[in-house]
Protein backbone atom coordinates (compact mmCIF):
# COMPACT_ATOMS: atom_id res chain seq x y z
CA UNK A 1 0.00 0.00 0.00
CA UNK A 2 2.79 2.13 1.09
CA UNK A 3 4.78 1.98 -2.34
CA UNK A 4 1.32 2.18 -4.23
CA UNK A 5 1.07 5.79 -2.55
CA UNK A 6 4.83 6.46 -3.21
CA UNK A 7 4.25 6.10 -6.63
CA UNK A 8 1.09 7.90 -6.94
CA UNK A 9 2.43 10.75 -5.20
CA UNK A 10 5.55 10.94 -7.44
CA UNK A 11 2.75 11.44 -10.40
CA UNK A 12 0.86 14.29 -8.23
CA UNK A 13 4.01 16.06 -7.88
CA UNK A 14 4.77 15.78 -11.46
CA UNK A 15 0.98 17.00 -12.17
CA UNK A 16 0.96 20.27 -9.72
CA UNK A 17 4.04 21.35 -10.92
CA UNK A 18 2.65 21.09 -14.41
CA UNK A 19 -0.66 22.45 -13.18
CA UNK A 20 -1.36 24.92 -15.03
CA UNK A 21 0.08 23.78 -18.33
CA UNK A 22 -1.77 21.01 -17.96
CA UNK A 23 -5.32 22.37 -17.61
CA UNK A 24 -4.58 24.85 -20.49
CA UNK A 25 -3.75 22.05 -22.29
CA UNK A 26 -6.63 19.87 -21.05
CA UNK A 27 -9.29 22.37 -21.64
CA UNK A 28 -8.54 23.03 -25.67
CA UNK A 29 -10.06 20.19 -26.95
CA UNK A 30 -13.38 20.17 -25.41
CA UNK A 31 -13.74 24.15 -25.88
CA UNK A 32 -12.82 23.76 -29.69
CA UNK A 33 -15.09 20.78 -29.89
CA UNK A 34 -17.67 22.89 -27.94
CA UNK A 35 -17.11 26.23 -29.92
CA UNK A 36 -16.85 23.92 -33.76
CA UNK A 37 -19.69 21.19 -33.05
CA UNK A 38 -22.01 22.54 -30.46
CA UNK A 39 -22.24 26.06 -31.01
CA UNK A 40 -21.13 25.96 -35.15
CA UNK A 41 -22.29 23.40 -36.38
CA UNK A 42 -25.19 22.26 -33.81
CA UNK A 43 -26.84 25.20 -33.32
CA UNK A 44 -30.43 24.40 -33.26
CA UNK A 45 -30.05 20.92 -33.39
CA UNK A 46 -31.72 18.02 -31.31
CA UNK A 47 -30.64 14.83 -30.78
CA UNK A 48 -32.76 12.22 -28.42
CA UNK A 49 -34.98 15.29 -27.45
CA UNK A 50 -32.14 17.33 -26.38
CA UNK A 51 -29.72 20.41 -27.51
CA UNK A 52 -27.07 19.28 -29.29
CA UNK A 53 -25.01 20.97 -26.66
CA UNK A 54 -26.36 19.04 -23.61
CA UNK A 55 -25.93 15.47 -25.58
CA UNK A 56 -22.49 16.93 -26.80
CA UNK A 57 -21.13 17.91 -23.27
CA UNK A 58 -21.46 14.25 -21.64
CA UNK A 59 -19.81 12.53 -24.38
CA UNK A 60 -16.56 14.99 -24.37
CA UNK A 61 -16.74 14.12 -20.62
CA UNK A 62 -16.31 10.30 -21.71
CA UNK A 63 -13.67 11.59 -24.54
CA UNK A 64 -11.76 13.17 -22.37
CA UNK A 65 -11.47 11.13 -19.05
CA UNK A 66 -10.40 8.41 -22.04
CA UNK A 67 -7.55 10.31 -23.00
CA UNK A 68 -6.44 11.58 -20.02
CA UNK A 69 -6.32 8.51 -17.99
CA UNK A 70 -4.65 7.01 -21.09
CA UNK A 71 -2.25 9.66 -21.22
CA UNK A 72 -0.55 8.55 -18.14
CA UNK A 73 1.01 5.95 -20.46
CA UNK A 74 3.00 8.77 -22.02
CA UNK A 75 4.04 10.01 -18.15
CA UNK A 76 5.54 6.19 -17.54
CA UNK A 77 7.09 6.38 -20.86
CA UNK A 78 8.73 9.69 -20.25
CA UNK A 79 9.67 8.36 -16.87
CA UNK A 80 11.04 4.72 -18.02
CA UNK A 81 13.04 5.96 -21.82
CA UNK A 82 13.93 9.39 -21.14
CA UNK A 83 14.81 10.17 -17.23
CA UNK A 84 15.12 6.12 -16.70
CA UNK A 85 12.96 6.51 -13.48
CA UNK A 86 11.04 3.35 -14.04
CA UNK A 87 14.67 1.92 -12.83
CA UNK A 88 14.43 3.39 -9.70
CA UNK A 89 10.64 1.78 -8.81
CA UNK A 90 11.72 -1.41 -10.23
CA UNK A 91 14.97 -1.50 -7.44
CA UNK A 92 12.76 -0.51 -4.84
CA UNK A 93 10.85 -3.17 -2.06
CA UNK A 94 7.41 -2.92 -3.74
CA UNK A 95 5.24 -5.06 -5.67
CA UNK A 96 4.55 -4.87 -9.46
CA UNK A 97 0.50 -4.15 -8.33
CA UNK A 98 1.50 -1.76 -5.87
CA UNK A 99 3.19 0.10 -9.22
CA UNK A 100 0.32 -0.59 -11.29
CA UNK A 101 -2.60 0.63 -8.58
CA UNK A 102 -0.33 3.65 -8.38
CA UNK A 103 -0.27 4.06 -11.81
CA UNK A 104 -3.57 3.77 -12.29
CA UNK A 105 -5.01 5.82 -9.74
CA UNK A 106 -2.69 8.47 -11.03
CA UNK A 107 -4.61 8.01 -14.44
CA UNK A 108 -8.10 8.68 -12.95
CA UNK A 109 -7.36 11.75 -11.33
CA UNK A 110 -5.91 13.32 -14.22
CA UNK A 111 -9.24 12.42 -16.18
CA UNK A 112 -11.00 13.52 -13.04
CA UNK A 113 -9.07 16.81 -13.43
CA UNK A 114 -10.19 16.70 -17.09
CA UNK A 115 -13.97 15.76 -16.39
CA UNK A 116 -13.87 18.79 -13.66
CA UNK A 117 -12.77 21.42 -16.30
CA UNK A 118 -15.50 20.09 -19.21
CA UNK A 119 -17.93 20.41 -16.55
CA UNK A 120 -17.24 23.90 -15.41
CA UNK A 121 -17.30 24.62 -19.27
CA UNK A 122 -20.32 23.72 -19.41
CA UNK A 123 -21.55 25.61 -16.69
CA UNK A 124 -20.29 28.32 -17.95
CA UNK A 125 -21.75 27.90 -21.11
CA UNK A 126 -25.75 27.43 -19.01
CA UNK A 127 -25.96 24.19 -19.69
CA UNK A 128 -27.02 22.66 -16.82
CA UNK A 129 -26.88 18.22 -16.31
CA UNK A 130 -27.07 15.82 -13.42
CA UNK A 131 -24.01 15.24 -12.07
CA UNK A 132 -25.12 12.66 -9.52
CA UNK A 133 -23.17 9.31 -8.24
CA UNK A 134 -24.24 7.47 -11.34
CA UNK A 135 -22.61 9.74 -13.40
CA UNK A 136 -19.35 9.83 -10.83
CA UNK A 137 -19.35 6.07 -11.00
CA UNK A 138 -19.39 5.97 -14.89
CA UNK A 139 -16.61 8.19 -15.33
CA UNK A 140 -14.37 6.97 -12.16
CA UNK A 141 -14.90 3.40 -14.07
CA UNK A 142 -14.23 4.46 -17.76
CA UNK A 143 -11.01 6.21 -16.23
CA UNK A 144 -9.78 3.05 -14.69
CA UNK A 145 -10.00 1.15 -17.70
CA UNK A 146 -8.37 3.47 -19.62
CA UNK A 147 -5.54 3.93 -17.26
CA UNK A 148 -5.43 0.26 -16.50
CA UNK A 149 -5.20 -0.34 -20.82
CA UNK A 150 -2.08 2.93 -20.83
CA UNK A 151 -0.24 0.54 -18.01
CA UNK A 152 -0.21 -1.97 -19.52
CA UNK A 153 0.72 -0.74 -22.61
CA UNK A 154 3.23 1.52 -21.40
CA UNK A 155 4.91 -1.47 -20.16
CA UNK A 156 4.76 -3.24 -23.62
CA UNK A 157 6.13 -0.57 -25.92
CA UNK A 158 9.99 -0.43 -26.85
CA UNK A 159 10.20 3.58 -27.42
CA UNK A 160 7.94 6.47 -27.13
CA UNK A 161 7.10 6.68 -30.75
CA UNK A 162 6.04 3.25 -30.22
CA UNK A 163 3.09 4.90 -27.61
CA UNK A 164 2.00 7.78 -29.76
CA UNK A 165 0.83 4.82 -32.71
CA UNK A 166 -1.04 2.94 -30.16
CA UNK A 167 -3.03 5.99 -29.61
CA UNK A 168 -3.48 7.22 -33.04
CA UNK A 169 -4.97 3.51 -34.24
CA UNK A 170 -6.61 2.67 -30.82
CA UNK A 171 -7.74 5.95 -29.14
CA UNK A 172 -8.57 8.64 -31.90
CA UNK A 173 -10.64 6.19 -33.41
CA UNK A 174 -12.34 5.30 -30.24
CA UNK A 175 -12.64 9.05 -29.50
CA UNK A 176 -14.54 9.70 -32.76
CA UNK A 177 -16.42 6.76 -33.21
CA UNK A 178 -17.58 5.78 -29.50
CA UNK A 179 -20.48 7.67 -29.39
CA UNK A 180 -18.98 11.16 -28.53
CA UNK A 181 -20.15 13.77 -31.23
CA UNK A 182 -22.92 11.34 -32.48
CA UNK A 183 -25.73 8.71 -31.34
CA UNK A 184 -24.04 5.18 -32.29
CA UNK A 185 -28.34 4.27 -33.23
CA UNK A 186 -28.17 5.49 -36.05
CA UNK A 187 -25.11 4.28 -37.74
CA UNK A 188 -25.79 1.11 -40.23
CA UNK A 189 -26.92 -2.32 -38.05
CA UNK A 190 -23.08 -3.68 -39.24
CA UNK A 191 -21.20 -0.18 -37.59
CA UNK A 192 -23.56 -0.48 -33.99
CA UNK A 193 -22.49 -3.74 -33.91
CA UNK A 194 -18.98 -2.54 -34.51
CA UNK A 195 -19.07 0.22 -32.56
CA UNK A 196 -20.51 -1.27 -29.49
CA UNK A 197 -17.53 -3.26 -29.10
CA UNK A 198 -15.55 -0.41 -28.48
CA UNK A 199 -15.84 0.43 -24.47
CA UNK A 200 -16.14 4.00 -25.22
CA UNK A 201 -19.59 3.84 -26.24
CA UNK A 202 -20.89 1.73 -23.58
CA UNK A 203 -18.55 4.89 -21.62
CA UNK A 204 -20.54 7.31 -23.47
CA UNK A 205 -23.84 5.96 -23.09
CA UNK A 206 -23.64 5.34 -19.31
CA UNK A 207 -22.43 9.43 -18.87
CA UNK A 208 -24.72 11.13 -20.99
CA UNK A 209 -27.75 8.87 -19.29
CA UNK A 210 -26.64 9.70 -16.00
CA UNK A 211 -26.29 13.48 -16.57
CA UNK A 212 -29.25 13.24 -17.91
CA UNK A 213 -30.84 12.37 -15.06
CA UNK A 214 -32.38 8.86 -16.49
CA UNK A 215 -31.21 5.81 -14.88
CA UNK A 216 -28.01 3.76 -17.07
CA UNK A 217 -28.29 0.22 -17.77
CA UNK A 218 -26.63 -1.90 -15.18
CA UNK A 219 -25.03 -3.44 -17.89
CA UNK A 220 -23.05 -1.31 -18.86
CA UNK A 221 -21.35 -0.88 -15.88
CA UNK A 222 -21.06 -4.51 -15.58
CA UNK A 223 -19.20 -4.22 -18.77
CA UNK A 224 -16.41 -1.21 -17.93
CA UNK A 225 -15.98 -2.91 -14.42
CA UNK A 226 -15.19 -6.02 -16.45
CA UNK A 227 -13.22 -5.34 -18.52
CA UNK A 228 -11.44 -2.18 -16.40
CA UNK A 229 -10.45 -5.56 -13.95
CA UNK A 230 -9.17 -7.52 -16.98
CA UNK A 231 -7.32 -4.75 -18.04
CA UNK A 232 -6.01 -3.90 -14.65
CA UNK A 233 -4.58 -7.86 -14.38
CA UNK A 234 -3.37 -7.48 -17.75
CA UNK A 235 -1.04 -3.96 -16.86
CA UNK A 236 0.06 -6.09 -13.34
CA UNK A 237 1.28 -8.60 -15.94
CA UNK A 238 3.13 -7.03 -18.31
CA UNK A 239 5.30 -5.46 -15.39
CA UNK A 240 7.59 -8.15 -15.67
CA UNK A 241 7.89 -7.50 -19.24
CA UNK A 242 9.38 -4.54 -18.74
CA UNK A 243 12.14 -5.68 -16.95
CA UNK A 244 15.32 -7.04 -18.87
CA UNK B 1 27.39 -10.13 2.32
CA UNK B 2 27.21 -10.63 -1.97
CA UNK B 3 27.45 -14.27 -3.19
CA UNK B 4 27.37 -14.98 -6.24
CA UNK B 5 27.40 -18.55 -7.93
CA UNK B 6 27.22 -19.89 -11.72
CA UNK B 7 25.54 -16.62 -12.73
CA UNK B 8 24.78 -16.60 -16.46
CA UNK B 9 22.79 -14.04 -18.62
CA UNK B 10 21.35 -14.03 -22.23
CA UNK B 11 19.62 -11.07 -24.26
CA UNK B 12 18.56 -12.74 -27.00
CA UNK B 13 21.72 -13.32 -29.17
CA UNK B 14 24.13 -12.50 -26.74
CA UNK B 15 25.17 -14.11 -23.87
CA UNK B 16 26.20 -11.55 -21.73
CA UNK B 17 27.23 -13.16 -18.24
CA UNK B 18 28.78 -16.54 -18.69
CA UNK B 19 28.78 -18.47 -14.99
CA UNK B 20 30.44 -15.74 -12.86
CA UNK B 21 31.12 -16.77 -8.99
CA UNK B 22 31.88 -14.50 -6.56
CA UNK B 23 31.78 -13.58 -3.12
CA UNK B 24 32.22 -10.17 -1.49
CA UNK B 25 32.29 -9.38 1.66
CA UNK B 26 30.79 -7.19 4.75
CA UNK B 27 31.98 -3.42 4.66
CA UNK B 28 34.42 -4.23 1.68
CA UNK B 29 34.84 -1.87 -1.24
CA UNK B 30 34.97 -4.18 -4.08
CA UNK B 31 35.90 -2.95 -7.65
CA UNK B 32 34.19 -4.69 -10.80
CA UNK B 33 36.57 -3.84 -13.96
CA UNK B 34 35.98 -4.55 -17.45
CA UNK B 35 35.77 -2.68 -20.70
CA UNK B 36 31.86 -1.81 -21.63
CA UNK B 37 30.09 -4.56 -22.62
CA UNK B 38 32.05 -6.96 -20.31
CA UNK B 39 29.01 -7.51 -18.23
CA UNK B 40 29.30 -5.27 -15.08
CA UNK B 41 26.17 -3.50 -15.41
CA UNK B 42 24.36 -6.62 -15.84
CA UNK B 43 25.85 -8.45 -12.98
CA UNK B 44 24.54 -5.18 -10.86
CA UNK B 45 21.15 -5.40 -12.99
CA UNK B 46 20.68 -9.06 -11.52
CA UNK B 47 21.86 -8.38 -8.04
CA UNK B 48 19.58 -5.09 -7.47
CA UNK B 49 16.40 -7.11 -8.83
CA UNK B 50 16.31 -4.77 -12.38
CA UNK B 51 17.36 -7.73 -14.50
CA UNK B 52 16.58 -11.48 -13.89
CA UNK B 53 19.23 -14.12 -14.66
CA UNK B 54 19.24 -16.72 -17.21
CA UNK B 55 20.62 -19.52 -14.86
CA UNK B 56 22.73 -19.82 -11.39
CA UNK B 57 21.86 -17.82 -7.92
CA UNK B 58 23.08 -14.40 -6.48
CA UNK B 59 22.25 -13.60 -3.19
CA UNK B 60 22.76 -10.14 -0.98
CA UNK B 61 22.87 -10.32 2.21
CA UNK B 62 21.59 -13.90 2.64
CA UNK B 63 18.41 -13.54 0.20
CA UNK B 64 17.96 -14.67 -2.98
CA UNK B 65 17.71 -11.87 -5.54
CA UNK B 66 14.93 -13.83 -7.06
CA UNK B 67 13.11 -15.46 -4.99
CA UNK B 68 13.25 -13.10 -2.09
CA UNK B 69 13.43 -9.85 -4.11
CA UNK B 70 11.87 -7.75 -2.17
CA UNK B 71 13.69 -8.14 1.17
CA UNK B 72 17.44 -8.67 -0.95
CA UNK B 73 16.17 -5.32 -2.64
CA UNK B 74 16.08 -3.61 0.92
CA UNK B 75 19.81 -4.09 1.62
CA UNK B 76 20.78 -2.70 -2.16
CA UNK B 77 21.12 1.11 -2.38
CA UNK B 78 22.01 1.69 -6.17
CA UNK B 79 23.94 4.72 -7.90
CA UNK B 80 23.05 3.77 -11.87
CA UNK B 81 25.26 4.47 -14.76
CA UNK B 82 22.92 7.19 -16.16
CA UNK B 83 21.40 10.34 -14.34
CA UNK B 84 17.58 8.57 -13.51
CA UNK B 85 16.31 11.47 -11.44
CA UNK B 86 12.78 13.09 -11.69
CA UNK B 87 14.30 16.35 -13.05
CA UNK B 88 11.06 18.01 -13.02
CA UNK B 89 11.31 17.66 -8.97
CA UNK B 90 13.18 19.03 -6.00
CA UNK B 91 16.34 17.98 -5.01
CA UNK B 92 14.11 16.97 -1.40
CA UNK B 93 11.25 15.52 -3.04
CA UNK B 94 13.49 12.91 -4.83
CA UNK B 95 14.60 11.78 -1.62
CA UNK B 96 11.64 12.01 -0.34
CA UNK B 97 9.89 9.79 -3.13
CA UNK B 98 12.74 7.30 -2.55
CA UNK B 99 12.18 6.73 1.19
CA UNK B 100 8.54 6.31 0.96
CA UNK B 101 9.11 4.03 -1.77
CA UNK B 102 11.46 2.08 0.66
CA UNK B 103 8.57 2.18 3.50
CA UNK B 104 9.92 4.57 5.74
CA UNK B 105 8.09 7.01 8.11
CA UNK B 106 7.55 10.36 7.42
CA UNK B 107 9.77 11.50 10.99
CA UNK B 108 12.76 9.23 9.69
CA UNK B 109 12.46 10.52 6.01
CA UNK B 110 12.90 14.69 7.83
CA UNK B 111 16.03 13.39 9.69
CA UNK B 112 17.70 11.63 6.69
CA UNK B 113 17.03 13.66 4.22
CA UNK B 114 18.39 16.73 6.46
CA UNK B 115 21.21 14.27 7.61
CA UNK B 116 22.63 12.90 3.73
CA UNK B 117 22.22 16.56 2.22
CA UNK B 118 24.39 17.26 4.67
CA UNK B 119 26.48 14.70 4.28
CA UNK B 120 26.67 15.31 0.50
CA UNK B 121 27.15 18.95 0.72
CA UNK B 122 23.52 19.87 -0.47
CA UNK B 123 21.86 20.82 1.89
CA UNK B 124 21.78 24.65 0.43
CA UNK B 125 20.12 23.36 -2.69
CA UNK B 126 17.32 21.04 -1.14
CA UNK B 127 14.89 22.77 -2.75
CA UNK B 128 16.88 23.40 -5.83
CA UNK B 129 14.96 21.56 -9.02
CA UNK B 130 17.61 18.95 -9.96
CA UNK B 131 17.46 20.38 -13.79
CA UNK B 132 19.72 23.27 -12.36
CA UNK B 133 22.12 21.15 -10.77
CA UNK B 134 25.33 20.24 -12.33
CA UNK B 135 26.44 16.77 -13.38
CA UNK B 136 28.47 16.27 -10.26
CA UNK B 137 25.74 17.85 -8.02
CA UNK B 138 22.93 15.18 -9.72
CA UNK B 139 25.76 12.35 -8.89
CA UNK B 140 26.06 13.45 -4.71
CA UNK B 141 22.60 13.48 -4.88
CA UNK B 142 22.03 9.95 -6.87
CA UNK B 143 23.86 8.65 -3.96
CA UNK B 144 22.35 10.37 -1.10
CA UNK B 145 19.25 8.97 -3.02
CA UNK B 146 20.57 5.74 -2.79
CA UNK B 147 21.50 5.54 1.10
CA UNK B 148 18.23 7.02 2.40
CA UNK B 149 17.44 4.05 3.39
CA UNK B 150 20.34 2.74 5.22
CA UNK B 151 21.32 -0.21 2.79
CA UNK B 152 24.27 -2.62 3.81
CA UNK B 153 25.24 -2.54 0.58
CA UNK B 154 26.11 0.10 -1.97
CA UNK B 155 26.15 -0.57 -5.80
CA UNK B 156 27.97 2.08 -7.97
CA UNK B 157 27.95 1.27 -11.17
CA UNK B 158 30.04 3.62 -13.13
CA UNK B 159 29.96 6.65 -10.71
CA UNK B 160 32.37 9.10 -12.20
CA UNK B 161 31.73 8.42 -15.79
CA UNK B 162 31.45 11.71 -17.81
CA UNK B 163 32.55 14.04 -14.80
CA UNK B 164 35.53 15.82 -14.44
CA UNK B 165 38.98 14.87 -12.86
CA UNK B 166 38.14 17.27 -9.99
CA UNK B 167 34.10 16.23 -9.04
CA UNK B 168 35.54 12.29 -9.84
CA UNK B 169 38.12 13.31 -6.82
CA UNK B 170 34.85 14.65 -4.58
CA UNK B 171 32.93 11.63 -5.29
CA UNK B 172 35.98 8.98 -4.63
CA UNK B 173 35.94 11.28 -1.08
CA UNK B 174 32.81 10.48 -0.92
CA UNK B 175 32.68 7.15 -1.61
CA UNK B 176 35.68 6.77 0.78
CA UNK B 177 33.26 8.05 3.74
CA UNK B 178 30.62 6.02 2.92
CA UNK B 179 32.80 2.86 3.58
CA UNK B 180 34.48 4.10 6.33
CA UNK B 181 31.15 4.09 8.00
CA UNK B 182 30.36 -0.08 7.57
CA UNK B 183 28.95 0.29 4.20
CA UNK B 184 29.41 -3.03 1.69
CA UNK B 185 30.60 -1.13 -1.74
CA UNK B 186 30.21 -3.20 -5.65
CA UNK B 187 32.01 -0.42 -7.62
CA UNK B 188 31.83 -1.14 -11.54
CA UNK B 189 34.18 1.11 -13.41
CA UNK B 190 36.13 1.26 -16.24
CA UNK B 191 38.58 4.18 -15.37
CA UNK B 192 41.85 1.77 -13.59
CA UNK B 193 43.02 4.94 -11.40
CA UNK B 194 39.38 4.64 -9.78
CA UNK B 195 39.79 1.05 -8.70
CA UNK B 196 43.35 1.37 -7.56
CA UNK B 197 42.64 3.93 -5.50
CA UNK B 198 39.15 3.10 -4.14
CA UNK B 199 39.00 -0.88 -4.01
CA UNK B 200 40.38 -3.57 -1.71
CA UNK B 201 39.71 -6.20 -3.86
CA UNK B 202 39.21 -5.95 -7.43
CA UNK B 203 37.56 -8.09 -9.84
CA UNK B 204 38.62 -8.63 -13.88
CA UNK B 205 35.79 -8.96 -16.16
CA UNK B 206 35.87 -9.69 -19.60
CA UNK B 207 33.28 -10.95 -22.34
CA UNK B 208 31.03 -12.38 -19.41
CA UNK B 209 33.46 -13.74 -17.43
CA UNK B 210 35.82 -13.17 -13.96
CA UNK B 211 39.54 -13.29 -15.77
CA UNK B 212 41.15 -11.92 -12.38
CA UNK B 213 40.61 -11.63 -8.90
CA UNK B 214 42.45 -10.20 -6.28
CA UNK B 215 43.82 -7.52 -4.27
CA UNK B 216 44.92 -4.43 -6.76
CA UNK B 217 48.92 -5.08 -5.04
CA UNK B 218 48.48 -8.52 -5.97
CA UNK B 219 47.08 -8.80 -9.01
CA UNK B 220 49.94 -5.67 -9.90
CA UNK B 221 52.60 -7.58 -8.23
CA UNK B 222 52.08 -10.31 -10.95
CA UNK B 223 53.86 -8.31 -13.24
CA UNK B 224 56.55 -6.89 -11.39
CA UNK B 225 56.72 -3.19 -9.89
CA UNK B 226 58.11 -1.04 -12.84
CA UNK B 227 56.89 -0.78 -16.59
CA UNK B 228 58.72 0.21 -19.22
CA UNK B 229 56.81 1.48 -22.00
CA UNK B 230 59.01 1.62 -25.49
CA UNK B 231 58.22 1.68 -28.92
CA UNK B 232 60.05 -1.33 -30.85
CA UNK B 233 59.31 -1.15 -35.02
CA UNK B 234 56.81 1.24 -34.72
CA UNK B 235 54.71 -0.96 -31.72
CA UNK B 236 54.47 -0.09 -27.95
CA UNK B 237 56.07 -2.86 -26.08
CA UNK B 238 55.61 -2.95 -22.16
CA UNK B 239 58.37 -4.84 -19.75
CA UNK B 240 58.21 -5.43 -16.25
CA UNK B 241 61.06 -5.52 -13.91
CA UNK B 242 60.76 -6.26 -10.18
CA UNK B 243 63.60 -3.46 -9.29
CA UNK B 244 64.72 -0.29 -10.50
CA UNK B 245 67.87 -1.56 -10.47
CA UNK B 246 66.88 -4.29 -13.20
CA UNK B 247 64.40 -1.71 -14.69
CA UNK B 248 67.85 0.53 -14.59
CA UNK B 249 70.23 -1.87 -15.89
CA UNK B 250 67.81 -2.26 -18.97
CA UNK B 251 67.62 1.16 -19.59
CA UNK B 252 71.26 1.31 -19.85
CA UNK B 253 71.08 -0.38 -22.96
CA UNK B 254 68.01 1.84 -24.47
CA UNK B 255 68.50 4.41 -27.14
CA UNK B 256 65.23 5.42 -28.65
CA UNK B 257 62.26 7.01 -26.17
CA UNK B 258 60.91 5.31 -23.64
CA UNK B 259 59.26 5.69 -20.41
CA UNK B 260 59.70 4.35 -17.07
CA UNK B 261 56.77 3.71 -15.07
CA UNK B 262 54.93 2.18 -12.06
CA UNK B 263 52.64 -0.56 -13.08
CA UNK B 264 49.07 -0.10 -12.82
CA UNK B 265 45.81 -2.07 -12.87
CA UNK B 266 45.58 -1.84 -16.97
CA UNK B 267 48.64 -3.11 -17.64
CA UNK B 268 47.55 -6.21 -15.60
CA UNK B 269 44.28 -6.31 -17.33
CA UNK B 270 46.44 -6.16 -20.63
CA UNK B 271 48.27 -9.32 -19.78
CA UNK B 272 45.25 -11.34 -18.75
CA UNK B 273 43.08 -10.45 -21.67
CA UNK B 274 45.23 -8.50 -24.50
CA UNK B 275 42.45 -5.83 -24.34
CA UNK B 276 42.67 -2.35 -22.74
CA UNK B 277 39.84 -1.91 -19.90
CA UNK B 278 39.74 1.96 -20.45
CA UNK B 279 37.21 2.73 -23.65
Amino acid sequence: MRGCLAVYRRELLILKKKLLKQTASMSVSPLLYLVAFGLGMGQGVQVEGRSYMEFLIPGLIAMSSMIQAFAIASEINIARFYWRIFEEFQAAPIRNIAYVTGEVLAGITRALLAVALIIVIALLSGVALSYNLYFWLAVVLNSFLFASLAVGLAMLVKSHADQALLTNFFITPMAFLGGTFFPVDRMPPWAQQVLNLLPLTHAAKTIRSAAFGLEPAASSYLLLAGLGIGLFVLAFLCVNRARE
Amino acid sequence: MIKIENLSKDYRTIQALKGINLHVREGELFAYLGPNGSGKTTTIKILTGLAYPTAGDAYVHGYHVVKETLEAKKQCGLVPQTFNLDHELTVHENLDIHGRLFHMPASRRAARIDELLAYVDLAERRHSPVKQLSGGMKRRVMVARALMHAPRILFLDEPTVGLDPTIRRRIWSLVKKIQQNGSTIFLTTHYIEEAEFLAERVAFLDDGRIVALDTPQNLMARLGVWALDEIVDGNMETTFFRSREEANRHLGRQQGGFTLRRVNLEDVFLAVTGKKVGP
